[in-house]
């Protein structure tokens, strides 16, 4: 029963540290499916984080903190989007400038403004996301078995938790199934087709870009708003960079999207479990292997099992029509 | 009411400092198949691109139907009933046909309804104008030709009324080509108006009922088709008198130098790109390829030359055999006396950001006489440049200009130079004049009869089957990686086309 009840444990803060990679991740699939790649997810993130936690210590508000954390995140991706889209910059450039800007810019400001070493004062209930307890979660807990998935997997969650893995078909069907989503993938695959269809392609790669910042801020704001009480820094601590290798790892499909951030969640979850809890027969395994365990995977699994993960074919080209 | 369906003012547009159309003027009347021809480069693509509003012209007026509109972009054009067929086409290569011709023009937020809607017309206008083609179909799986037809019903969904087909027949074998020009006589005859561009002259003389001709960004005339003829075509598109045809002698074929044996080649996606490919090539003539492109021969040319790994097969070059499912090493192959003149020169054969004079030693950079010690000889590196230079006629004549600043002509000819000039035993040529201008394939055409009379095995490989009939001295079909015949160089093109298509070489395989 005890390794019963650790299996439930793993799994529980598996889906809690799953929840921003899958934020995310799918803020990058909706950029990189319209062909604007964004090494800048990480930067996104870290500065909603920052925006929700000290909004939220200000107003004492958590929705007010969640739209700053969207608020930022925009803007921070329309920067983005002047650079690659309008300016025809190199992406890669501009994300990478965008995580340095935002990683200085987070402590400088946190410091000047609160004086607590570059955190955001610590958030009150008010101020923070809570967890939401579904009926008779109480009740069922001791039932065998099913009480304690019930009560503990499923029930007791945030609210974003819920928004982020009802997310995942969402954006599938407006990905699949609109008007959007079918211009959107067109123009990740050839802005050519897309121009000469009758559409804009710079208005189109904007909106993808806008979605990615409304993502990226749910993302910063799960950090600090729920995950923690409060902005602490450098709290993305590569996390916009395991969406990417989900990103990448899931073939750019939102589905599979899910399982990769939960199977590197799973991995996340169990590295926090091993700390200090030496392995039978192995012994003590280093943190730092099972940190750098997503990204192997992802190489080991790109390179051999999972055949060739295809980017969307104009993806990280801007479109020029004349030289 | 104007009987004018377009008419173009004073159109002009530079690319940087290229200009690429000159104050143009151009009339096309409503219910008429209207051609336009011009060499490669002469600014028609360009021309067609602002009328559709691909491009935004630096001056000049558009008028529509007789009203003077502003196309500002594509869908302006799409509102005035413009549609176009571009030279390089426009789908997405992982979408349907469906979601492809309905892309832009659907009709709801939400695709159920358009896909439904899109299917029933999609159903019709395919009927009505026998273009089939699987609507679930995806794009990257069709060949070029139904890729084509894909084009047009996007255009027809769109109820175009102005029609614009920009060399659409450079990718059609003779019997698809002659369906196109059934399916443009039937729109004409419903009062369509089409555009049709092209620098093959026998088609402008078969469908158009007017013609003009551009010439380095200009227009240069307008013609009713029947009274004007090829030579004189020919002779506007170029501005001095050409000769259409080729001279050589009769071949006097030696050893065989390559002996190609049950050659099986795939793509990366794993489908059989050559089939089992047999042939043989002797010294002193010139054996051509013939074929729509895509049919393997690409593939073919990249295996000989040791860029592709083959799946199995046997190649003897000289009698030795290359490793072509192993490790060929393409300048090992050099060294043992095969030239490359490969099919795109842009991404394989030049480096475009180097300038000519160090284009004209790769592959060949550690032969002995450009070095000096470990170093480049910079000194031979220049004047063996421009000893080709002259030889060649490249223009300009300046060894330290950039290739990607030289014409496609020049390009080509400075590749061509840098592989015949070490006299290899065989040559392996690819597309020789894809996007060269007409003066310069004379020239290009006269060095490969001249290498055959040396002695030297060449091998040509050229979608154009008019170039390949002109210079073979035997030549080759390959239809969908396989070689479905072979023929002498005075076979009818409608016996060619037939086998290009797979018609005839089924039956053949069949006996
Ligand atoms: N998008 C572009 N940017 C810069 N130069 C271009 C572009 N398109 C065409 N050109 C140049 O304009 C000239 C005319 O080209 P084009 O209209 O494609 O000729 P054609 O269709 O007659 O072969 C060429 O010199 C070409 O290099
Ligand atoms: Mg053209």
């Amino acid at each position: 029963m005890e390794f019963f009840d650790t299996i439930v444990a793993i799994l529980e803060s598996t889906i809690r540290v799953s929840v921003p990679l899958i934020f995310a991740a799918l803020a990058g699939l909706f950029t990189e499916r319209a062909g604007v790649f964004d090494i800048g997810l990480e930067g996104k993130m870290l500065g909603a984080a920052f925006a929700a936690g000290a909004v939220a210590a200000v107003t004492g508000s958590v929705l007010t903190g969640l739209m700053a954390a969207i608020l930022i995140s925009v803007l921070l991706s329309l920067v983005h989007g002047y650079a690659s889209i309008t300016q025809r910059g190199s992406q890669i450039v501009s994300g990478v400038a965008i995580n340095f800007i935002v990683a200085g810019s987070t402590v400088i400001l946190g410091e000047a403004w609160f004086r607590q070493g570059g955190r955001t004062p610590a958030l009150d209930a008010d101020a923070r996301f809570q967890t939401v307890t579904f009926p008779f979660a109480d009740a069922v807990k001791d039932v065998p078995i099913f009480g304690p998935i019930y009560s503990n997997l499923i029930s007791g969650h945030f609210i974003l938790t819920y928004v982020a893995f009802l997310l995942v078909p969402f954006s599938w069907w407006v990905l699949y199934r609109t008007r959007f989503g079918l211009r959107l993938r067109a123009v990740g695959e050839n802005p050519g087709a897309v121009d000469t269809a009758g559409i804009s392609v710079i208005w189109l790669r904007y909106r993808a870009v806008i979605c990615c910042g409304i993502l990226c801020g749910f993302a910063g704001a799960y950090l600090s708003l729920a995950m923690s009480a409060g902005f602490v820094k450098g709290m993305t601590a590569g996390k916009g960079y395991i969406a990417l290798a989900a990103l990448i790892f899931a073939k750019w499909r939102p589905v599979n999207i899910m399982m990769a951030c939960l199977l590197f969640g799973f991995l996340d979850a169990l590295a926090i479990r091993l700390q200090g809890n030496p392995l039978p027969f192995i012994g003590q395994v280093p943190v730092q292997l099972m940190q750098a365990l997503p990204y192997i995977l992802t190489v080991i699994l790109l390179a051999g099992f999972i055949g060739k993960a295809i980017p969307p074919k104009a993806g990280g080209v801007p479109y020029v029509k004349e030289r | 009411m104007s009987d004018m369906a377009i008419e173009l003012r004073g159109i002009d547009k530079s690319f940087g400092l290229v200009h690429a159309n000159k104050n143009i003027n151009l009339t096309v009347r409503k219910g008429t198949i209207h051609g336009i021809i011009g060499e490669n480069g002469a600014g028609k693509s360009t021309l067609m691109s602002i009328l559709y509003g691909f491009y935004q012209a630096d001056s000049g007026d558009i008028l529509v139907g007789g009203n003077k509109v502003t196309i500002k972009d594509p869908n302006a054009a799409i509102l005035s009933g413009i549609g176009m067929v571009h030279q390089h086409f426009m789908l997405v290569e992982n979408f349907t046909v469906l979601e492809n011709v309905m892309l832009g023009a659907e009709d709801s937020q939400i695709l159920n309804t358009s896909i439904s809607k899109a299917r029933v017309e999609l159903k019709r206008l395919e009927k009505e104008y026998a273009l089939e083609v699987n609507p679930d179909a995806l794009i990257e799986e069709l060949p070029v030709g139904l890729q084509q037809r894909v084009e047009i019903l996007k255009a027809l969904y769109r109820k175009a009324d102005i029609l614009i087909l920009d060399e659409p027949t450079g990718v059609l074998t003779p019997p698809e080509a002659d369906h196109l020009f059934r399916i443009l006589g039937q729109l004409k005859d419903q009062g369509k108006t089409i555009i049709f561009i092209t620098h093959k002259l026998r088609e402008i003389m078969a469908i158009t009922d007017e013609v003009s001709v551009m010439r380095r960004g200009e227009m240069v005339a307008t013609r009713k088709t029947k009274d004007t003829s090829v030579e004189e075509l020919a002779e506007l598109m170029v501005g001095r008198r050409v000769l259409l045809r080729v001279d050589k002698g009769e071949a006097n074929p030696g050893a065989v130098k390559l002996a190609v044996e049950n050659l099986t080649v795939r793509d990366s996606r794993g489908v059989t790109m050559v089939d089992n490919v047999s042939f043989t090539l002797r010294a002193g003539e010139i054996v051509g390829i013939a074929g729509v492109a895509g049919n393997g021969q690409s593939e073919l040319l990249e295996a000989i030359s040791g860029i592709r790994k083959a799946v199995s097969g046997t190649v003897l070059l000289n009698g030795r055999p290359i490793d072509v499912t192993g490790h060929a090493d393409p300048g090992d192959l050099r060294s043992r006396g095969l030239a490359h003149v490969p099919e795109d020169r842009h991404h394989v054969g030049l480096v475009l950001k180097f300038d000519e004079a160090e284009n004209g030693i790769l592959g060949y950079h550690n032969d002995k006489r450009y070095l000096n010690g470990v170093f480049l000889d910079t000194k031979a590196i220049q004047a063996d440049a421009e000893e080709k230079i002259r030889k060649y006629d490249i223009r300009p004549p300046n060894p330290r200009l950039k290739t990607a600043n030289f014409s496609g002509g020049n390009q080509q000819k400075i590749v061509l130079a840098r592989e015949m000039e070490r006299g290899p035993d065989v040559l392996i040529i690819g597309q020789p004049t894809r996007g060269v201008d007409v003066g310069a394939i004379e020239f290009i055409h006269k060095r490969i009869i001249e290498m055959r009379d040396q002695g030297k095995a060449v091998l040509l490989v050229s979608v154009e089957l008019d170039e390949i009939r002109a210079l073979s001295d035997r030549i080759i079909v390959m239809f969908a990686g396989r070689v479905v015949g072979e023929r002498e160089p005075d076979a009818t093109e409608g016996e060619l086309g037939l086998l290009m298509a797979g018609v005839e070489g089924r039956k053949e395989a069949a006996e």
